[in-house]
C-alpha cells in the first residue's frame, strides 16, 4: 500500500465561513497504480491533492491521517513535513506553464532547488540529463530560460524536475488541460513511462479528460461536492459505473474523449451545492434521480467488490 | 538589438526636438520683449535708448525674421550656445548654468541611488516582517504623497529656525570664498543636508512601498508556491522574488525621473540651493528668456540621459527582454 488516507477533511476559513471542499476522505493508492480523480470543476480535487503536499492558508486541515509507504505524513504541519515534499511526495503543479522562475536559466534553478534540499547537484546532473531525454528534451534547455520554451516543453521540463528525487507519490494537477492534443498524448505516456521507470511508486492523476484517463489510469476515482462517490478500475468506472452521479457522468459524455463539462452536467437538473453551507447526508440528494430518505445520512465509502469502493445507501444497500 | 535601439534613439530624438521647439517658442511669443525690459530698467532716456536698443535687438538676434531666429537657435545648440544672461549680464547662458549644474548632481544622484538601495531593502523586509510593515506601510504612503516642496519647507523650519543646526540658504557660507579648503567643504555639505534629505526622503518612501507591494506579487507567483510545494527553504524562494522584484523598480526609475528632477527644482527653491531650479526662479523674476531656456533645456536633456541609460540598463538585467534583442525571432 503506497498512500492510505483516514477521514481526511479539509476546509478554506473565509470570512463568510467554512467552506467544506473535502469531506472524510478515505482511500488508499496500491503500489505502481495511477489513480484519476474526476468531477466536476470545484469538487475539491485540486485541494485533495494540495493539502497532501502543501497545505497552507487559508485552507485548514479539520482531521485525518495520510499514510506513505508505512509512514505518517504530518500535513498539517508545514514545518515538519518538509522532509518528505519532493522527496517522498512531489507535484507537478495545475499552473506548470508558470512555475519555474522566469529570470533564472532552468539549469540554474535546478541547481539551486537542489542544493536548497541537500542534494549534490553535480552528482545529479549526469541523472538529469537522462530524465531530460526520457521526455524528449535536449540537455541544451538547461542554458535556457523558461520563456525560451513551448508550453510542451515546460510542462514535460516541470514534469523531470518534479520527479527528480524519485518520490513515491507523485501528484498532478491538470498537467494536459494547457496542451495541444498530440502533446497531451505524449504527456500522458510519459506519466505512464515514470511509473513503469519506477521513478514513481504511485500517481494520482487530476483531469477534466476522461480520454486521458482511460489511456493512463489504472483506476479512477470520482468525487462529488467535496465527498468520494465511487473508485473502482478504470474499466469498471467507464463500463459499468454503480453511483447514480458516476452513471450520469459517465452517460453524460457521448464518446470517449469528451471532458467532464467544466461548469455543469448536461442532463443532471441542477448544479452542485454550495460548499459553504452544504446540505447533509449525501451531497448529491437534491439532483439524485434515486434519493430516498435514508440518504438524509452520509453513505459510507465501503468496498462493494474486490477493489471497487462506493458510497450509496441505494446501490450499496444491494450488496451489503 | 540595433533595431530597438534605432526605434529608441529615434523617439529621444523626436523628444529632443519637439521640447527644443517650445523652449524656443515659449519666450518668443510671450507678451514683452526682454529687450524692452532691460533697457527700461537701466533708466535710459533718448537716444540712448534706440542705441542700447538696436545693440542689444542685434547681439540677440531678435531683429531676424522668425524662422531665420529658429535655425540659429538649432546651430547655437549645437555650437554650445545658448545665448546670454539678461540678468547676470555678459555672462553666456551656458556658463551660468555650468556653475549651477554641479550643485544638481550632487543632490540628484545620490538621492535617487541612496534612496533607491536602501528602499529596496527596506521594502524587501517589510515585505516579511508583519510588525515593520504594519508601520512602514502607513508611514510610506504618507511619505510618497508628501510633496517635496512641503517636506522641504517643514525640514527647512525644523532643522533651520526651531532647532538652528543647519544653515538656509545658498551652496555654502555667504561669507567664505570658494576654496579647496576643509572649512569650504564642510560649509557645502551643512547646505546639502536638508536639500538632500527631503528629496531622499520622499523617494524612499516610495521605492520601499514599491519594493514591499512587488515582493508579496512575487511570493504569490506560480514560480514560488511551486517550489513551496518541493520544500525550497524561505530563502531561495524569497532571493528569487526579490530579485525579480528588482527589474520593475529599474523600470520605475526611468518613469519617476521627470517627478523626482521637478522636485529637486522645488526643492532648490525652498532652501534657495544654487542649481537650475533656483536659477529657473531667478531666470523668471528677472525675466531672463534665455536663462530660462537653457535650463529648461539642461533639465530635458538630463531627463533623456537619465532615461536612456535606465532603458539600457533593464536590457542588461531582464534575461526576457535581453535574448528578446539578440534573439533576432522578429
Ligand atoms: N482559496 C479558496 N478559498 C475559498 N474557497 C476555495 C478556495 N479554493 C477553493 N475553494 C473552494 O473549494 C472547493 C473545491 O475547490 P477545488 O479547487 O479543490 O476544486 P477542483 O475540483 O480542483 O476544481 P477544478 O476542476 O476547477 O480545478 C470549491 O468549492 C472552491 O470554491
Ligand atoms: S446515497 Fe442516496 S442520494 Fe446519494 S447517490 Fe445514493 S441514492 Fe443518491
Ligand atoms: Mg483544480
Amino acid at each position: 500500500m503506497s498512500l492510505k488516507i483516514e477521514n481526511l477533511t479539509i476546509y478554506y476559513q473565509t470570512i463568510a465561513g467554512n467552506v467544506r471542499a473535502l469531506e472524510d476522505a478515505s482511500f488508499s493508492l496500491a503500489d505502481g497504480e495511477i489513480m484519476g480523480v474526476a468531477g466536476e470543476s470545484g469538487c475539491g480535487k485540486s485541494t485533495l491533492s494540495n493539502s497532501l503536499i502543501y497545505l497552507h492558508a487559508p485552507m485548514k486541515y479539520i482531521r485525518g491521517r495520510v499514510f506513505l509507504d508505512g509512514e505518517e505524513l504530518p500535513i498539517h504541519d508545514t514545518q515538519k513535513m518538509n522532509p518528505f515534499r519532493y522527496k517522498k511526495i512531489s507535484v507537478i503543479p495545475q499552473y506548470a506553464m508558470n512555475a519555474m522562475n522566469p529570470t533564472k536559466k532552468i539549469g540554474r534553478m535546478v541547481e539551486d532547488l537542489l542544493k536548497s534540499r541537500g542534494e549534490n547537484y553535480k552528482e545529479i546532473l549526469p541523472e538529469v540529463k537522462n530524465r531530460l531525454e526520457l521526455v524528449k528534451l535536449s540537455p541544451d534547455v538547461l542554458n535556457m530560460y523558461p520563456f525560451e520554451l513551448s508550453g510542451g516543453m515546460k510542462q514535460r521540463m516541470v514534469m523531470v524536475i518534479s520527479t527528480l528525487l524519485d518520490p513515491s507519490l507523485l501528484l498532478a494537477d491538470e498537467v494536459t488541460s494547457a496542451l495541444d492534443v498530440s502533446s497531451q498524448k505524449a504527456v500522458a505516456e510519459m506519466l505512464v513511462g515514470f511509473r513503469d521507470k519506477k521513478i514513481v511508486k504511485s500517481i494520482m492523476l487530476i483531469t477534466h479528460d476522461i480520454s486521458i484517463l482511460y489511456q493512463t489510469a489504472n483506476t479512477i476515482m470520482v468525487m462529488y461536492a467535496g465527498q468520494l462517490a465511487e473508485k473502482a478500475s478504470t474499466e469498471t468506472i467507464i463500463k459499468a459505473p454503480r453511483h447514480p452521479y458516476t452513471k450520469l457522468l459517465i452517460s453524460s459524455l457521448p464518446t470517449v474523449g469528451v471532458r467532464i463539462s467544466e461548469n455543469r452536467l448536461a442532463g443532471i437538473p441542477g448544479n452542485p451545492p454550495l460548499l459553504l453551507n452544504p446540505p447533509t447526508g449525501c451531497r448529491f440528494r437534491d439532483r439524485c434521480p434515486v434519493a430516498f430518505a435514508k440518504c438524509a445520512e452520509v453513505p459510507p465509502f465501503v468496498e462493494i467488490e474486490k477493489g471497487h469502493f462506493l458510497a450509496c445507501w441505494k446501490e450499496g444497500k444491494a450488496h451489503a | 538589438m540595433k533595431r530597438y535601439f534605432g526605434r529608441k534613439l529615434l523617439i529621444y530624438a523626436l523628444t529632443f526636438f519637439i521640447a527644443v521647439t517650445i523652449n524656443w517658442m515659449i519666450p518668443r511669443f510671450m507678451p514683452g520683449n526682454p529687450v524692452d525690459i532691460m533697457i527700461s530698467r537701466a533708466g535710459l532716456r533718448g537716444s540712448a535708448v534706440t542705441q542700447m536698443y538696436s545693440y542689444y535687438m542685434d547681439a540677440f538676434g531678435l531683429d531676424q525674421p522668425i524662422w531665420k531666429q529658429y535655425l540659429n537657435f538649432w546651430i547655437a545648440i549645437f555650437h554650445g550656445d545658448l545665448g546670454t544672461s539678461i540678468f547676470l549680464f555678459p555672462t553666456p547662458v551656458i556658463q551660468v548654468i555650468k556653475d549651477a549644474l554641479p550643485y544638481d548632481v550632487a543632490l540628484l544622484l545620490p538621492s535617487i541611488l541612496l534612496s533607491w538601495f536602501a528602499g529596496n531593502k527596506f521594502g524587501a523586509l517589510a515585505a516579511r516582517n508583519k510588525n515593520l510593515d504594519n508601520t512602514l506601510l502607513p508611514i510610506g504612503y504618507i511619505l510618497t504623497a508628501v510633496p517635496y516642496m512641503w517636506l522641504g519647507i517643514l525640514l527647512a523650519w525644523v532643522f533651520c529656525i526651531v532647532i538652528r543646526i543647519f544653515p538656509l540658504g545658498g551652496g555654502y557660507d555667504f561669507s567664505m570664498q570658494p576654496s579647496y579648503t576643509w572649512d569650504f567643504y564642510w560649509s557645502l555639505f551643512n547646505h546639502w543636508v536638508l536639500p538632500f534629505l527631503s528629496l531622499f526622503i520622499v523617494q524612499f518612501g516610495g521605492w520601499a512601498i514599491g519594493m514591499r507591494n512587488l515582493i508579496i506579487y512575487e511570493l504569490e507567483a506560480d514560480y514560488s508556491h511551486f517550489l513551496e510545494a518541493l520544500g525550497a527553504p524561505r530563502k531561495l524562494i524569497r532571493n528569487y522574488a526579490y530579485n525579480n522584484a528588482i527589474l520593475p523598480q529599474v523600470t520605475g526609475v526611468a518613469l519617476q525621473i521627470g517627478v523626482i528632477v521637478t522636485g529637486a527644482l522645488a526643492t532648490e527653491v525652498v532652501f534657495a540651493y544654487p542649481g537650475i531650479g533656483y536659477l529657473i526662479l531667478q531666470a523668471i523674476h528677472n525675466q531672463d528668456y534665455f536663462l530660462l531656456q537653457g535650463c529648461f533645456l539642461f533639465v530635458v536633456i538630463g531627463v533623456l540621459i537619465a532615461n536612456f541609460v535606465v532603458d539600457i540598463a533593464y536590457i542588461l538585467i531582464d534575461p526576457r527582454t535581453r535574448a528578446g534583442m539578440t534573439g533576432g525571432a522578429e
